[in-house]
């Protein structure tokens, strides 16, 4: 069988890219390595309890009926209905530095008050910025690109409102150490205080079941535990993949979710790395950097609500040093800054709850430093560091930890196992390739070393690649 | 089909495309952009469903004819002459 397009990963970006295929009656099958769907946002059991792995909060929320922005655009090319992704909004969020705390809930004109109120030495400047913002089209596959601080600078004169702004927009988002690309800058600055957090009551499954049920009834074929070994070209054009054991599958075009560093690497050929590297001889086609932004995440059952201890809070992004710190830090995690999220923190319809409480707490990761500890090392640095992390974490919430029932921990290296992301980075690699183009024909990427960010943007990263290159 | 049928055709296409609409007050001689949310993505959808269900081509400098219900069933009526109601 050849199909018309073998779509590596079933990501949110696969899946979605999957979907429009199927919808048009192009034979299509997704290759999945694992044993589950999802990549870095999915789900899994243990112990009996539903875990949630990647997804904090659906960001880009829109209210019930919006006809206009992201989640809109998404779910009519999907052909979805709202109800069909269970979306509750967010209770309330916070920024949080030394001496300052920026809230922040779905309700952008509350949030650019709050800013004004924190810094009013700021209000007017920070007030231009929005309306800079507003008016970038950051979602043009052709934009150049900008460094943010640039920007920023150019608009505000407050270092420490500056590095406020970011702290979220990086932690959920950037592949690059201390700065972002500004149109990615607006799309998480949009995404996240313009339209903001909510979140499926049964978490990401609920989507990604909907999104795979979809797939599956349009007629596209979907293979677990299928990885793919190589990429096959011939005179620079795909012909089709190998999987892991040695099958041969032929396809018109295929579109890879596993990264742009990582695409390329399975192509049969030869290679030059950009930037030099040694040892090259012959180039056929450049190797791009792959990223390096990790991070671990803890993740704590609580016997009670973290409302019934005084936390109701959705979201905290926190720093404790005097400048915000985003990059990967010299030592195993980096303690001063983190993200607290508690998953029970969301309107969910009727006054319905979880039944156990959660609260998940997320620190930037060495990559090397976890990658390279022998299993001996390796349990026990989990829980150790898992303990610093709460400890860094109560400054800002409730002490829950005499009410843990449970714990489980991921680092880079359970990234790395479940995206195929060299050193587990979380948002792939530092330069976008917004078009998806490869250099080789019928070859395209998506998903997150594209570029669209979030969950929402994921699946606008299928969708639209699929639509520019695979639907014409 | 007689231009009655396309119309018909042409508002299941679009309350597929966005089952959120309400289309009954659709006024079929202003331009859907001006009535509805629709964007580029969604025309092109326009364009794909009437590929999929009656194989209709519509080349890229012809989109400009999907602009109101009216030019939309005018510029189909032609093309779908041929092909029977309710298929």
């Amino acid at each position: 069988m050849r199909y018309h397009t073998v779509i590596i990963g079933a990501g949110m970006s696969g899946l979605a890219a999957g979907i429009r295929l199927a919808y048009y009656e192009k034979p299509v099958c997704i290759l999945e390595r694992h044993t589950t769907i999802g990549g870095l946002n999915s789900f899994y059991r243990l112990r009996g309890r539903n875990y949630d792995v990647g997804l904090h909060a659906v960001t880009n929320y829109a209210e019930p009926g919006t006809r206009t922005g992201p989640l809109a655009k998404l779910l009519k090319q999907l052909r979805l209905r709202w109800d069909d992704f269970d979306l509750s909004p967010q209770n309330g969020s916070s920024v949080v530095f030394p001496g300052y705390r920026i809230p922040f809930a779905n309700d952008f004109a509350a949030f650019v008050e709050n800013v004004c109120d924190v810094f009013p030495q700021q209000a007017d400047r920070f007030r231009k910025l929005v309306i800079h913002i507003n008016d970038y089209d950051e979602t043009s596959l052709s934009n150049e690109p900008a460094s943010a601080r640039q920007v920023l600078s150019e608009f505000l004169s407050d270092r420490t409102l500056i590095d406020m702004l970011f702290c979220p927009l990086m932690f959920y988002g950037s592949a690059t150490p201390h700065d972002m690309d500004f149109s990615q800058f607006c799309i998480m600055f949009k995404s996240i205080f313009e339209e903001g957090f909510a979140r499926p009551f049964k978490g990401v499954r609920q989507i990604l079941k909907k999104l795979t049920r979809h797939y599956k009834e349009l007629g596209g074929e979907l293979k677990l535990r299928h990885g793919v070994r190589e990429i096959m070209v011939e005179d620079g054009r795909t012909t089709g993949v190998i999987l892991d054991d040695g099958t041969e599958i032929e396809a018109e075009h295929v579109l890879s979710s596993a990264g742009h560093v990582e695409t390329l690497r399975l192509v049969n050929g030869e290679w030059k790395m950009e930037n030099g590297a040694e040892g090259v001889l012959h180039a056929q086609y450049s190797i791009p950097p792959s990223g390096e932004i990790s991070f671990n995440e803890a993740i704590f059952v609580l016997d009670c609500q973290p409302r019934e201890l005084g936390h109701d809070e959705t979201i905290v992004f926190y720093n404790d040093a005097q400048q915000f710190h985003y990059e990967p830090p010299t030592e195993p995690l980096d303690l001063r800054s983190g993200i607290i999220c508690s998953p029970n923190n969301f309107r969910y319809a009727d006054g319905e709850q979880l039944d156990e409480g959660y609260i998940r707490i997320t620190s930037l990761a060495d990559p090397d430093y976890w990658m390279s500890l022998p299993d001996d090392e390796y349990y026990p640095a989990k829980e150790e560091w898992g303990r610093r992390m709460v400890e860094s974490a109560i400054q800002h919430i409730p002490d829950f930890r005499d009410h843990i029932i449970d714990t489980d921990i991921f680092t880079p290296r359970t990234i790395k196992k479940f995206t195929g992301h060299l050193k587990g980075a979380v948002y792939g690699a530092p330069r976008k390739v917004l078009d998806g183009t490869t250099g080789i024909d019928n070859l395209f990427l998506c998903g997150t070393d594209q570029g669209f960010l979030g969950i929402i943007g994921a699946m606008l990263s299928g969708i639209t690649m699929a639509n520019n290159h695979l639907l014409r | 089909m007689a231009p009655p049928e396309i119309r018909q055709v042409v508002l299941d296409i679009l309350e597929r495309i966005a089952p959120d609409e309400d289309l009954t007050d659709l006024d079929d001689s202003v331009a859907f952009r001006d009535q509805m949310e629709l964007d580029s993505m969604d025309f092109l959808d326009i364009v794909m469903e009437l590929r999929k269900q009656y194989r209709v081509q519509i080349p890229e400098d012809e989109y400009e004819n999907l602009i109101t219900m009216d030019s939309t069933v005018d510029y189909l009526t032609p093309k779908l002459a041929d092909v029977p109601a309710g298929v």
